[in-house]
């Protein structure tokens, strides 16, 4: 029944967590990814979106695209959860279906 | 003096986040060229250009080429300006101390390390923008 959502783009530079924010169901998993994962650091203008959304969807963030970024354990946002590549494959595997915000 | 008068200011302007698209690592590769042609070269990080400069960058993890340490390594090749927005810093939570210490040697002064990281506000980086000859935005 749900959705995996994707976001790949900085949410600083595009709108599209904003767009999969306002399109993804109660329920649904949101994976932040690429430059998606700025969007989890703590103290970013962005970052109170993100905790307002934890309550209806679960959040996660891929964890070598974070690292690759210089965003340490420490910086992640409370709640979110981080994957690695097989997380990812099990987000996509329990999800009904994948929708690529891009 | 020839080769002084021929020196330019060359001001490369960098936007973009590192790894997502090929433009942080291009426009290092362009710096780099323009630098061993000993123009006067500064660098600009803006908007999300400024995740560049983000301490503690680890690529291992994803397959991509780790790059974040070639800026550490601009000072060697006279490159020492290198100029951060603030609002741009400000707007994603980060400061200075979030920024990889980059650094060049001062040989009017002994050698001294000094930090190559220039803080500045909007208004004095478009002054900035408007005193040079060439800019490449990337």
């Amino acid at each position: 029944m749900s959705t995996l959502h994707t976001v790949n783009k900085s949410a600083y530079e595009r709108n599209a967590l904003k767009s999969c924010l306002d399109h993804a169901l109660p329920g649904d998993a949101i994976l932040l990814i690429e430059d998606g994962v700025y969007a989890a650091r703590k103290g970013g203008s962005i970052a109170p979106a993100l905790t307002a959304a934890k309550g209806n969807f679960k959040i996660y963030a891929l964890g070598p695209d974070l690292a690759a970024r210089g965003v340490v354990a420490g910086q992640v946002l409370e709640g979110i959860e981080t994957v690695d590549y097989a997380g990812f494959v099990g987000l996509a595997a329990d999800a009904t279906r994948v929708c690529a915000w891009l | 003096m020839s080769d002084e008068q021929q020196k330019k200011k060359f001001f490369y302007l960098n936007r973009k986040a590192p790894y997502g698209t090929i433009y942080a690592l291009e426009s290092l590769e362009v710096v780099l060229i323009g630098a061993a042609f000993e123009q006067d070269v500064s660098l600009a990080f803006v908007d999300d250009g400024v995740f560049q400069l983000m301490d503690n960058q680890d690529a291992a993890g994803t397959g991509m080429k780790g790059f974040s340490k070639i800026y550490r390594a601009l000072g060697d090749y006279e490159v020492r300006k290198l100029y951060v927005e603030k609002e741009s810093l400000e707007t994603r939570g980060l400061s200075v101390e979030d920024l990889m210490p980059i650094t060049y040697e001062d040989e009017d002064e002994d050698y001294a390390e000094k930090p190559s990281i220039i803080l500045v506000d909007k208004s004095e980086l478009a002054k900035i923008i408007a005193d040079q000859d060439v800019v490449m935005s990337f």
